[in-house]
């Protein structure tokens, strides 16, 4: 049973490269069962999209600026 | 034929291929510049610079490297311009390895969470307030030098895992590291700050 950092290392690498199959599975399993990092890979997904949009909200901002 | 055959062979970068390149030019630009002109000229000079000596071009290191390449140098022109050093470029800094030792914090020896990660009540919300994004701002630049360098060439400028190591000097196992420390440090901040406090926020308006 791998634990909470090797998992939440896994669902980090996995938003950056294709994760094998049992990997996948490992990750699958274990926030089936654990609601924190069930709660990261949310989270981290989250941060990529509030990421995405940070971008365009600077250029908003600094339109309004200029 | 024969105009466009002429045409093809002194620049076999095109333009439309160029022009792919743009928005993440565009991002990596205005990081640095934090200005929306000065880095959509940056981005104009970068691909006219790249068409102009499209010969030069080897194809070894992939275009976007290349053009990312030439994009360094118009914007450290533009510092040398104004003559502000002192902001010289956010992504150039190499620091000596700050920051190395405290990933664990987030987990017990054993590998289990140290607190962790709660449920977030509606993040979709969040995206939409203004105090979130002078929330995010403040923790994404609470990450230590490199850590963020890493993190927003990934996740701002969108490149790939291996040009994000190309252009840090990161190995492979130091990168995975490195953006899970990220993903580990801006969650939490964020659950302090944001959601954490909404949260009593809520529970105070109801008392």
């Amino acid at each position: 049973m791998r634990s909470c950092r090797d998992i939440t290392a896994l669902v980090s690498q996995g938003l950056d490269k294709k994760l094998s199959v049992s990997e996948r599975l490992a990750i699958g399993l274990h926030v089936m069962m654990c609601s924190r990092c069930r709660n990261f890979q949310n989270q981290s997904q989250f941060i990529r999209k509030a990421a995405h949009r940070y971008t365009e909200q600077l250029q908003n901002r600094l339109d309004k600026k200029s | 034929m024969l105009l466009s055959a002429a045409m093809d062979t002194p620049n076999q970068l095109g333009e439309a291929l160029l022009a792919e390149h743009r928005p993440v030019l565009f991002r990596y630009a205005l990081l640095q510049l934090k200005d929306n002109e000065l880095a959509d000229d940056a981005v104009q000079e970068t691909l006219l610079a790249a068409w102009q000596s499209s010969a030069n071009f080897e194809g070894k290191a992939g275009l976007r490297t290349w053009l990312i390449g030439i994009l360094k140098h118009k914007i450290a022109d533009h510092w040398r311009r104004s003559a502000r050093e002192v902001v010289t470029a956010e992504f150039d800094q190499i620091d000596n390895g700050e920051g190395e030792a405290d990933e664990d914090a987030f987990f017990m020896s054993n590998g289990h969470w140290n607190g962790g990660p709660s449920t977030w009540n509606d993040p979709e919300a969040a995206l939409k307030q203004q105090e979130f994004w002078a929330i995010y701002e403040t923790c994404q630049n609470n990450l230590p030098p490199k850590m963020a360098k890493v993190f927003m060439l990934r996740e701002l400028v969108g490149l790939e895992a291996e040009e994000v190591c190309r252009e840090t000097g990161l190995s492979d196992a130091n990168y995975w590291v490195t953006m899970h420390r990220a993903r580990l440090r801006l969650r939490e901040c964020l659950e302090i700050r944001w959601f954490n406090q909404s949260k009593t926020k809520k529970e105070n308006n109801h008392a």
